[in-house]
């Protein structure tokens, strides 16, 4: 049998593969399916045999193929391939508009609490009332934090979020006999999942253009408003880190035209405990706990994206839903108890809940507003230390909890955003958001979040420093060829995409 | 603040650098009527162990599935998963890491999601698999939209063996559609779904095993669908089934959506979950959700990138196969170290260890006064009927300790001929005495 470069038989699946330049702390880690094979597992289990199955006849007969693997095999293989990703614990990562801040433990361990993790979203109510009190309290605090009448804590994600709220509208003008709003108003620095989400619920979308300064074009809103827009998506503070000053204005304008205001609530961390949406006219805001209230992102995942709605909109929450009944709190889940239905079976994302609140108990709401401050007090501090060597779109305002550059001064260096981005990678940083938002050439957004310390703030903006300078300096080769330090070099993702392989087969 | 890393005096330093008089004069874009004109009346900030004691409070006041017999399913399970798995989930590279954007330092999570697509990919019996959704019911009304891009045809039908719920949340997704034919509740595993299929059929949604226990027959489900030229969506909502239970791909299935709670995830009262969806080669550019490729870096070394990203709504915006962003990312590392742990040779044992349990469990029931078993095929859960209502019954079995089951008219309410069947699911951790503690207690409880 042939071996893989730990020396391991490479079992059923062996392909070849073989190492060229990994090392103990930098592994080059083989494929599952290349260590693995059928006959190996890390579980025990008794190998039962059934004299009577009620099978029906639809046994399997095609082959499973998995590969499996011992204990220590498994454990090794997954704290290898760990090793080959940057996270929040190993450095900071200023992703704009992720919110990459730290993830309290405690969190972690109050979610394995079994009277949270080990029960049924099935089992009768009367076993679950602790699970019902805690939904209700996370509830107060959105509501609190958002003067907001109600909350539909179910949706998945931001985005599975934004279609709630959607649905929430489409179902309020649909109650009020205006299916005929099908326009909704999107501004050009929105995230995708805005006008995906306005298209996936059949509305036509309308962009709307930014001001020289970075902010919505209030004219604009109010042009193209009329009796055939249901609503407006409006991210506030918006994806160039800056909060909407006429934010009231543009509210009052779509309500008046009949319309309704969703704000997509991916920066809430710029201002919670700070300003409360609901003062700025707001009826639907999604905000994600996976950001703001610092639910692990988990590589991708899961999130969880609660939305808050105006009285308007109260009466168009899904199911399900707590309410006080006169034994305790009962759940509200008959599709038929609510106009919009069912957006998931069950009750949502119960583990982030349980970590969202626990953050928020952690900081209270005196914390929550300090760390909303230290937030935009580092984006700030970001941009003034940054603003002599870097180019900064819109002029010298204070920005929220985000700071935005272009790629002004890179100009005439032959070094595009995207080098920059992988030369920040040698430097042992996560690289920011690049080329977003999209009314920004070669956009850098940097979001530090509340969780770094000056000393780490001055050593990033030092590396930023440095790096400017050398792309200035002509060093265009330092940008063009890395990373150089990283796991990979650069990948060629046209290959990837041009002739797909998406699993391991066997060659 | 335990979470703050500033001082008092850093963040005047800071202030200082900025050129900013204070805190307020960063916030100066905010109208002055919205900023902190308000007292929010929350609790300040609370010390490490008084959050936890407020929050083993909460958690003490639910029953644990760990307290007592135990038998609900319908849709989510309560299997064992090994410590090695929440272990690993919870480091730091896993758990604090971001979507990779950045596939050079994030080679890690990008060779775990391809690891996770090939095992989707094989246990369906597809040729591929997306890198996860949010959960099944979600996943289920993603599959019904890609059929209508695939087919450009709109009429959907659902079985009336579908869950409830997943068929409430396609229901929601497709809001006042015409096209939407849902068969009526089939608890007794009744063949419904094949006289409905026309010329105008996208999509023929089954599940199997279906919300009543019942295995359905998926190969004559497929020829039905494709001699119309409409697509068959495989529902599966126990993934452990697929152990013993043939491949959907291998019986024709276009698309297969599933739950993929039972492997390495908790119960955790409803989520998070994870949303399984694998399809045939030809329709991937319609298929939601993210897709890891392999490639090779500038010196040739295999390596992991996202790719097919023209589908998504970050580059397509309002043109996008579907709004998802975030997934269900650690949710489906928790699957793949799982299901590596158990290989083939463990996940076939699983799968017969559950359905020996269920065998079991049928056999006892069958023999309780005032029980009918409905199924005659089953994979890990079957269907009784009761001699009472079974939302009072498991209300008083409650009461003695045993989570008896689902009453079937808490997911169907409106409809009277369901009243009495409950659903009970066995798994690898029911145990013999968990079974005659039931049974016990039915036939108690019946008399």
């Amino acid at each position: 049998m042939s071996m893989n470069n730990q020396g391991r038989p490479t079992g059923v699946g062996t392909s070849g593969f073989a190492s060229t330049s990994g090392s103990a702390l930098l592994p080059n880690e083989p494929l599952l399916f290349e260590i693995g094979d059928t006959e190996h597992s890390g579980v025990d289990l008794p190998d039962v045999t059934i004299s009577n199955d009620r099978l029906g006849g639809f046994e399997r007969k095609s082959k499973l193929d998995l590969a499996g693997l011992t204990e220590p095999e498994a454990m090794r293989h997954y704290v290898r391939l760990s090793r080959l990703n940057h996270s929040i614990d190993s450095g900071m990562y200023p992703l704009g508009s992720c919110t990459m801040k730290h993830n309290p433990r405690l969190n972690e361990k109050m979610a394995r609490l079994s009277g949270f993790s080990d029960i049924h979203p099935l089992q009768p109510v009367s076993t679950v009332q602790g699970a019902l009190t805690l939904m209700n309290e996370l509830s107060h605090w959105l509501m609190t934090l958002t003067n907001t009448a109600a909350v539909a804590l179910t949706p998945k994600a931001g985005a599975h979020g934004e279609l709630l709220g959607m649905m929430a509208i489409k179902a309020a003008q649909d109650a009020a006999g205006q299916s005929h709003r099908t326009i909704v108003l999107v501004p050009e620095s929105a995230h995708g999942t805005n006008p995906a989400t306005a298209a996936f619920l059949g509305y036509s979308v309308k962009p709307i253009p930014a001001r020289a300064d970075g902010t919505v074009d209030v004219q604009a809103v109010k042009d193209a408003l009329s009796t055939d827009v249901a609503a407006i998506m409006l991210t506030n503070p918006n994806t160039c880190g800056l909060f909407e000053p006429q934010v009231i204005e543009i509210a009052e304008a779509v309500h008046q035209a009949g319309a309704f205001f969703y704000c997509d609530g991916a920066n809430f961390n710029a201002i919670m405990g700070v300003v409360r949406p609901g003062d700025l006219g707001i009826d639907a805001m999604h905000i994600n706990l996976h950001k703001t209230f610092s639910t692990p992102h988990g590589g991708g995942g899961p999130g969880a994206g609660p939305v808050v709605l105006s009285e308007a909109l109260a009466p168009f929450a899904p199911v399900p839903f707590v309410r006080k009944g006169a034994g305790g709190l009962e759940l509200v889940e008959h599709a038929k108890d609510s106009a919009l239905g069912r957006i998931t079976a069950f009750q949502g994302q119960m583990g982030m809940y349980v970590r969202a609140l626990t953050y928020m108990l952690s900081h209270g709401g005196d914390g929550l507003a300090q760390a909303a401050q230290d937030a935009v007090l580092n984006a700030n501090y970001i941009k003034a230390r940054l603003a002599h060597a870097f180019s900064v779109p819109f002029g010298d305002y204070p920005t929220m909890h985000e700071a935005l550059f272009d790629d002004t001064f890179l100009a005439g260096t032959g070094v595009t955003t995207l080098d920059f981005a992988k030369a920040l990678i040698d430097e042992g940083f996560h690289p920011m958001t690049m080329y977003f938002p999209l009314v920004v050439h070669g956009a850098m957004l940097i979001e530090p979040t509340e969780s770094e310390s000056k000393q780490t703030l001055d050593r990033f903006c030092d590396v930023m420093e440095e790096l400017a300078a050398d792309a200035k300096a002509g060093n265009k080769e330092r940008f063009t060829s890395a990373p150089l330090k990283a796991p990979r070099r650069r990948l060629d993702e046209t290959r990837a995409a041009r002739s797909p392989i998406l699993k391991w087969e066997r060659t | 603040m335990r979470y703050l890393p500033h001082s008092d005096a850093e963040r005047a330093e800071m202030l200082g650098v900025i050129g900013a008089a204070n805190i307020d004069a960063l916030f100066s874009a905010v109208p002055k009527s919205a900023l902190k004109s308000f007292d929010l009346g929350l609790p300040a900030h609370s010390p490490e162990f008084l959050v936890e004691a407020h929050m083993r409070a909460l958690a003490a006041k639910n029953r644990a599935g760990a307290d007592g017999p135990f038998f609900v399913g319908a849709g989510a399970y309560r299997h064992h998963v090994p410590a090695t798995v929440d272990h690993l989930i919870q480091r730091s590279e896993w758990l604090t890491a971001y979507t990779p954007y950045q596939p050079e330092i994030s080679q890690g999570t990008l060779q775990m999601l391809f690891e996770f697509q090939t095992q989707v990919a094989k246990l369906t019996g597809m040729d591929v698999a997306n890198a996860s959704l949010y959960d099944g019911s979600t996943g289920t009304a993603e599959a019904v939209l890609m059929a209508r891009r695939l087919t450009r045809r709109n009429k959907i039908v659902l079985s009336g063996g579908l869950h409830p719920h997943y068929r409430d949340v396609v229901r929601a997704y497709l809001k006042d559609d015409a096209d939407l034919e849902i068969l009526s509740a089939s608890p007794e595993g009744q063949g419904d779904i094949l006289d409905h299929i026309d010329e105008n059929t996208a999509a023929i949604v089954v599940q199997t095993p279906d919300f009543y226990g019942h295995l359905r027959n998926v190969k004559t489900a497929a020829d039905a669908a494709h001699a119309k030229g409409a697509l068959l969506i495989v529902v599966i909502t126990e993934v452990v089934s697929l152990g013993v239970l043939e491949a959907p791909g291998a019986l024709g299935a276009d698309i297969v959506v599933a739950e993929g709670q039972s492997i390495g995830n908790a119960l955790n009262f409803g989520g998070p979950y994870l949303g399984l969806m694998a399809t045939r080669k030809e329709f991937i550019r319609q298929m939601p959700g993210r897709l890891c490729g392999e490639t090779v870096d500038a010196d040739g070394q295999r390596g992991f990138v996202l790719t097919l990203s023209t589908r998504e709504q970050h580059i397509r915006r309002e043109k996008a196969t579907s709004n998802i962003c975030t997934n269900s990312g650690l949710c489906a590392l928790a699957f793949s170290i799982h299901m590596a742990l158990l290989g083939e040779a463990g996940f076939t044992r699983l799968a017969r260890l559950n359905h020996a349990q269920a065998c079991k469990l049928a056999d006892a029931l069958a023999g309780v006064p005032g029980v009918e078993v409905l199924n005659k095929s089953f994979f890990n859960e079957l269907t009784i009927r009761t001699a009472q209502p079974a939302a009072q019954l498991i209300e008083r079995l409650a009461e003695r300790g045993i989570l008896a089951g689902v009453p079937v008219s808490r997911l169907e309410p409106t409809n009277p001929d369901v009243a009495n069947l409950l659903v009970l699911a066995a798994t690898e951790l029911t145990t013999d005495s968990d079974i005659s503690e039931l049974c016990v207690a039915l036939a108690e409880e019946l008399a």
